[in-house]
């Protein structure tokens, strides 16, 4: 603890830590929030009042004419402008588009065809006429009314399946987790050898690993795709497959995988790999017994920031996957949708968070490995 | 088992020599410690022995076999780290089980070793634990037992107990020297630059300073009779006193006489060639004694430490460059500021050429 912070101290922490989490958690929440109201709520208010019950101009149909009943010569048709569905309190209905809040709950008033309606504050309404009901639809009633929160799924239902999420989201963790997992494999062992074992032109490497890093992506894509196409068309493997994303993610991703876990190897004690060494270890031993296990938390965070970019990767998918149906990756998806139904907001709140679901889990669950500390014990410290 | 013996052995790293040719015999069940300032290679010494680096020139044998370029796994030895060097996310069972386990042995053999080495060193308690779940005392015997399991014909400790704070210190080292005594045909050798550990615990002892051996003999002989002034400084606590003094020939026995003092006679053999030359002097400080009146040194006393069972004097001696110490049994009734002559029996007095080197004791 460091030494003399006071009580208000503590407080001012807990108070920034409590602000920072809102600010980073609150626009998730909202994005979940919002995927989950039906359309018409989405477009009128904000997510901050889903659980608010909202004031709204509906229009319903009356029950059709042939559900009539007659009572003493007057015909009568009976239900509820909620049909079963929600529950919700109508404040005033109207009878006419223009003027839908003409009437109070309760009141009765006159329909424009003849006979009378009257709509109470349950939904339940009763249309009564001197004269036979007649005609193939229900009359139409307009009412404000007030609606408790709903959710639903529909919106996820509706782009996993027709706007092309699902097969989108498939795609893009086919690109993504052997895009991820290659590199983690390749660069492990080599930063092992960069870190631990003595041989002619290491320093070189090195330094040519930390070159590489500041090599910008957009320079290398289109000759890095000529190359692969050159070898493809040589090889007689079509040019734009998911064996040429993996390729060009592993390589852009290897020499930031391969310094980071370099100079984390280099930092495990000295003393524990020459104690293997005496114990009969050979360096693949080592790599794979003592190394590998206590590299967990670098292997981890490198492989979390290795899936976040190759999943929110729109550039390299596009240039090396293309933008068929049956390979477009999420990013492009959502492209798309933002052009061709920009105004469709559950449609695009839907597919962002499922966009976002799987950084998620990926963050969740290996963030205890971002928290060192498998290292106390080994050597006094 | 084994013998180790060193011939030549040099190591350098790039232009930096480090070792720079040491002969060394280690006789099989001997145990050997290397002392030495620190940076005088004694730990690079032991790596090399080890296997753990590569030899520069020299020949190593360990049980008559040249090991140069044999793998520190195949060469039968053990080793114990200062830092311990657990495998931080093995159990302590499985710590000590790693190198039977990568040599294949079988699971009853890996179990009946590492169950003995833990009753050996009490640790039957924690064999499930990880080491971050022990205490630094109870991770040094792991390491112990770990190196025990192997059952290595040469066991190496490189400081082992230089992390541990005094009181298990003490106990650890005692520990150490029961299994050497259990362990009698195994060869021990032992880096440490607490000379204690190297007093207590050695058979013999090698003084190693600056790449090269200055000394190498039993913790008595080492005491007793050093060979040059860098041994009789380095071996003793607090070191050895010195000053200068002139060789005068005294009725044709050797005498010295220090600046302002008493010519005194010496016992060592100093060639006849020699009168008139400068020499150094050394006395311990528990060897000298209060003198009636002028002794062999004389000066005023600077400060007087009282510990209870010692009292130790600091004496500004003319012509010697740090003052001199003497330690006085129990409490000295000597005042800060008194003008003292101190003296030693003539068996005390250590007498060392222009170049450091001691004259040869009759």
């Amino acid at each position: 603890m460091i030494a003399g912070r006071s009580k208000s101290g503590n407080a001012f922490v807990h108070l920034a830590v409590l602000v920072l989490v809102v600010v980073w958690t609150a626009p998730t929440a909202g994005l979940l929030i919002s995927s989950l109201r039906a359309k018409d709520l989405l477009s009128v208010s904000g997510w901050w009042t889903a659980l608010t019950a909202t004031e709204q101009s509906q229009v319903g149909r009356a029950a059709l004419p042939e559900t009539q009943v007659e009572k003493n010569g007057r015909y009568f048709i009976r239900g509820n402008v909620f049909e079963g569905e929600t529950t919700g309190t109508v404040n005033a209905f109207g009878v006419k588009i223009g003027d839908p809040s003409a009437f109070k709950a309760g009141e009765t008033a006159d329909l424009p065809g003849g006979g009378t309606i009257k709509v109470n504050a349950d939904g339940s309404y009763e249309i009564a006429s001197e004269t036979q009901f007649e005609g193939a639809r229900g009359q139409r009633i307009f009412y404000i009314a007030k609606l408790p929160p709903k959710f639903t799924l529909a919106n996820y239902k509706e782009v996993l399946s027709t706007a092309g999420i699902g097969q989108s989201f498939v795609n893009s963790l086919t690109v993504t987790i052997p895009a991820t997992i290659i590199p983690v494999l390749i660069a492990a062992y080599a930063a092992y050898a960069l870190a631990w074992m003595k041989f002619p032109g290491r320093a070189l490497i090195l330094s040519l690993v930390v070159g590489l890093l500041v090599v910008p992506l957009q320079m290398s894509l289109i000759p890095l795709l000529r190359l692969y196409n050159d070898v493809g068309l040589f090889l007689g493997v079509p040019a734009k497959t998911y064996l040429g994303i993996w390729l060009a993610h592993t390589g852009f991703g290897l020499p930031l995988a391969i310094y980071l876990l370099r100079n984390y190897m280099a930092g495990l004690p000295r003393e524990v790999m020459e104690s293997a060494r005496v114990d009969g270890a050979s360096d693949f031993d080592i790599f794979v017994k003592i190394v590998l296990p206590l590299s967990l938390p670098a292997l981890a965070s490198f492989a979390i920031f290795q899936f976040l970019w190759v999943w929110n990767d729109l550039l390299v998918a596009l240039v090396f996957l293309g933008a068929q149906n049956d390979q477009l990756v999420l990013t492009g998806r959502l492209v798309n949708l933002l052009g061709s139904r920009g105004g469709n907001w559950e449609i695009l709140t839907a597919s962002a968070f499922i966009t976002i679901i799987v950084p998620l889990v990926v963050f969740l669950s290996l963030q205890r490995f971002l928290v060192r500390g498998l290292l106390a014990g080994s050597v006094k410290g | 088992m084994a013998e180790v013996n060193l011939s030549g052995i040099t190591k350098s790293f790039g232009a930096v020599n480090v070792i720079k040719g040491v002969d060394l015999d280690i006789r099989s069940g001997e145990f050997v410690v290397f002392v030495g300032p620190s940076g005088c290679g004694k730990s690079t010494l032991l790596r090399l022995i080890a296997g753990l680096e590569d030899i520069t020139s020299g020949t190593m044998k360990i049980d008559g076999e040249v090991v140069n370029d044999v793998a520190p796994s195949r060469r039968g030895i053990a080793m114990v780290f200062q830092s311990y060097a657990l495998y931080p996310h093995m159990t302590v069972y499985n710590n000590m089980a790693f190198g039977m386990k990568l040599a294949r042995a079988s699971k009853e053999e890996i179990d009946k070793r590492v169950r003995s080495a833990a009753e050996i060193l009490q640790l039957v308690p924690y064999l499930e634990r990880l080491p971050k779940a022990l205490s630094g005392g109870q991770r040094q015997p792991v390491a112990i037992g770990r190196a025990i399991v192997r059952n290595p014909k040469v066991f190496l400790f490189d400081e082992p107990l230089s992390n541990l704070d005094a009181a298990l210190r003490v106990a650890t080292r005692i520990e150490i020297a029961k299994l050497h005594e259990d362990m009698s045909a195994t060869t021990m050798i032992y880096v440490t630059h607490d000379q204690v550990e190297a007093m207590t615990l050695a058979d013999r002892i090698v003084v190693l300073n600056a790449g090269l051996i200055e000394q190498v003999g039993s913790p008595m002989e080492l005491y007793h009779r050093p060979a040059n002034l860098f041994v009789a400084r380095f071996i003793g606590s607090p070191a050895m006193n010195i000053l200068p003094v002139t060789i005068e020939g005294v009725n044709g026995e050797a005498h010295v006489r220090a600046e302002g003092g008493e010519a005194v006679r010496v016992t060592t053999r100093i060639p006849a060639g020699s009168k008139g030359r400068p020499a150094t002097l050394g006395v311990r400080p528990e060897d000298l004694t209060l003198a009636t009146g002028h002794g062999i040194l004389n000066g005023k006393v600077m400060l007087v430490e009282k510990l209870g069972e010692v009292s130790m004097l600091y004496i500004d001696v003319p012509g010697a460059k740090e003052p001199v110490v003497a330690k006085f049994a129990g409490e000295a009734s000597i005042e800060r500021g008194a003008d003292i002559g101190l003296t030693t029996a003539t068996g005390n007095l250590h007498v060392f050429d222009e170049n450091g080197v001691s004259f040869p004791r009759a």
